[in-house]
């Protein structure tokens, strides 16, 4: 086993995630090679930037089949959850297809767009993944893209209507939030990833 | 409720903070690092480092002291200075700085701010606009770190927020050069009429003095956040301080 993997979607923040496991104590290494990944303990796979690039990314690498058979706990930061869904409203890109549901963009009648800042965790739904975090909690956020609270939202946050901040199903995990940029709060969420057993 | 962020920011040359006048009495404050996790330790939201150095000697910032602070820092940060292209953002974005802040190169490359946009998206540009009064409307200038190259762009301030935005801008920090250094608080009236310009969030910068300024600019300009530097390095005041004293005011801060 490869212990904890990040895998590398070409886009800026992947050192700002080896960081924050590092700063646990934990070792993650990143890598492009699905081979590699694919036996990861636990997976994250990160992004900042377009939807389209991001695909683009997974596509060049071999990466979406391996994500889609990916059995063990997998999270998902900012672009990378969004890239879990259906489709992306942003140059109405196709996604992995791993979480029902599609991509929209953020109102521009909830406030500035992107939605940028701290802002706070509604819980929805207890789970492992949430173990120690308060509701109401602040975490920091930087999206123009969101998608809608469902069933499989751990916890919603509001910008205009309520978007899905936390959300899982069965061993996929989604954060909306850089939870490697959110201080205690998120350093609690990372924490919690790396001991969840689905 | 999304929260008023508070920013530090931190003039940094090799690697220490510093202030006083620009390239002229600089005073040591401290350690970049250490001060940098002593102001997030405090409830800071984000901080801001301007490389001071950079800019005027042609280099680009230490991407292994980006690494540092990425890897010490548990709050998102922007470095800003000496920023003039795509490489230059891309070895810094990769070293761990979450968003870069470019000022005089857009002015003189707008073209600049639309290649950063589409290789790093929108939530990672910002661009700084220094705005000068100039008794008939706000100008833009440029090259403000050094007072013999500072000159005034043929850009007015409302013009150049909407033209930045159009080529992709994620967010604007705006220095308000009048108020800079004055400590008699923001510049209240011009960041209003900017706020009604900007769809991206806007940060305050220049002429915090007091914490009534921090409550001042946020109800009366509903900026996005409030940058300071001096208040912060000379401690006139501490930040829980400054944020128990906003909760008082009911101005949405982050605990």
């Amino acid at each position: 086993m490869a212990g904890i993997m990040i895998a590398d979607t070409g886009c800026a923040n992947l050192a700002s995630v080896r960081f924050a496991f590092d700063r646990l104590g934990a070792q993650a290494r990143i890598s492009n090679d699905p081979g590699v990944l694919q036996n990861a303990e636990r997976l994250i796979l990160p992004g900042v930037g377009a939807a389209s690039a991001g695909m683009a990314a997974l596509a060049a690498n071999g990466l979406q089949d391996m994500l889609r058979s990916y059995a063990r706990p997998l999270l998902g930061i900012c672009l990378g959850m969004q890239l879990l869904y259906q489709q992306s409203a942003e140059a109405k890109t196709k996604c992995l297809g791993l979480i029902t549901g599609t991509i929209e963009p953020v109102s521009q009648d909830a406030g500035p767009v992107p939605h940028m800042g701290w802002n706070t965790l509604d819980i929805k739904k207890q789970d492992p993944l949430l173990g120690g975090v308060k509701n109401g909690a602040y975490v920091y956020f930087v999206h123009s893209y969101a998608a809608k609270t469902d069933t499989q939202t751990l916890a919603s946050t509001n910008y205009g209507p309520p978007f899905s901040a936390i959300i899982r199903k069965d061993n996929i995990y989604g954060c909306q939030f850089h939870p490697e940029r959110s201080g205690p709060v998120g350093a609690q969420i990372l924490r919690n990833f790396l001991d969840v057993n689905p | 409720m999304l929260a008023r962020r508070i920013i530090p920011c931190l003039d940094v040359k090799d690697g220490m903070v510093v202030k006083g006048v620009r390239f002229v009495g600089h005073e040591v404050v401290g350690d970049s690092i250490e001060l940098a996790r002593r102001y997030a330790d405090e409830g800071a939201d984000e901080l801001v480092f301007y490389d001071i150095t950079a800019s005027p000697e042609g280099r680009r910032v230490d991407a292994a002291w980006v690494s540092r602070v990425a890897r010490e820092l548990d709050i998102p940060f922007t470095v800003a200075g000496g920023i003039k292209t795509v490489d230059d953002a891309q070895c810094i974005l990769a070293a761990g700085a979450d968003k870069i802040s470019i000022n005089s190169p857009a002015l003189s490359n707008p073209d600049l701010i639309n290649a950063l946009v589409d290789r790093f998206g929108t939530q990672c540009i910002v661009i700084g606009i220094d705005s000068y009064w100039d008794g008939t409307d706000w100008q833009v200038k440029a090259f403000t770190g050094d007072p013999d190259k500072t000159v005034t762009t043929q850009w007015k301030t409302r013009d150049w927020i909407v033209h930045v935005q159009t080529r992709g801008a994620g967010e604007i920090v705006l220095n308000c050069m009048n108020e800079d250094g004055r400590r008699a608080g923001y510049d209240v009236p011009q960041l209003r009429v900017m706020r009604a310009l900007c769809t991206v969030p806007l940060i305050a910068s220049g002429g915090a003095g007091q914490m009534r300024h921090f409550a001042e600019v946020f109800d009366g300009a509903d900026v996005d956040g409030a940058l300071a530097a001096s208040v912060f390095h000379k401690k006139t005041m501490s930040i829980p301080a400054l944020k128990s004293y906003l909760r008082e005011q009911n101005i949405e801060v982050r605990s």
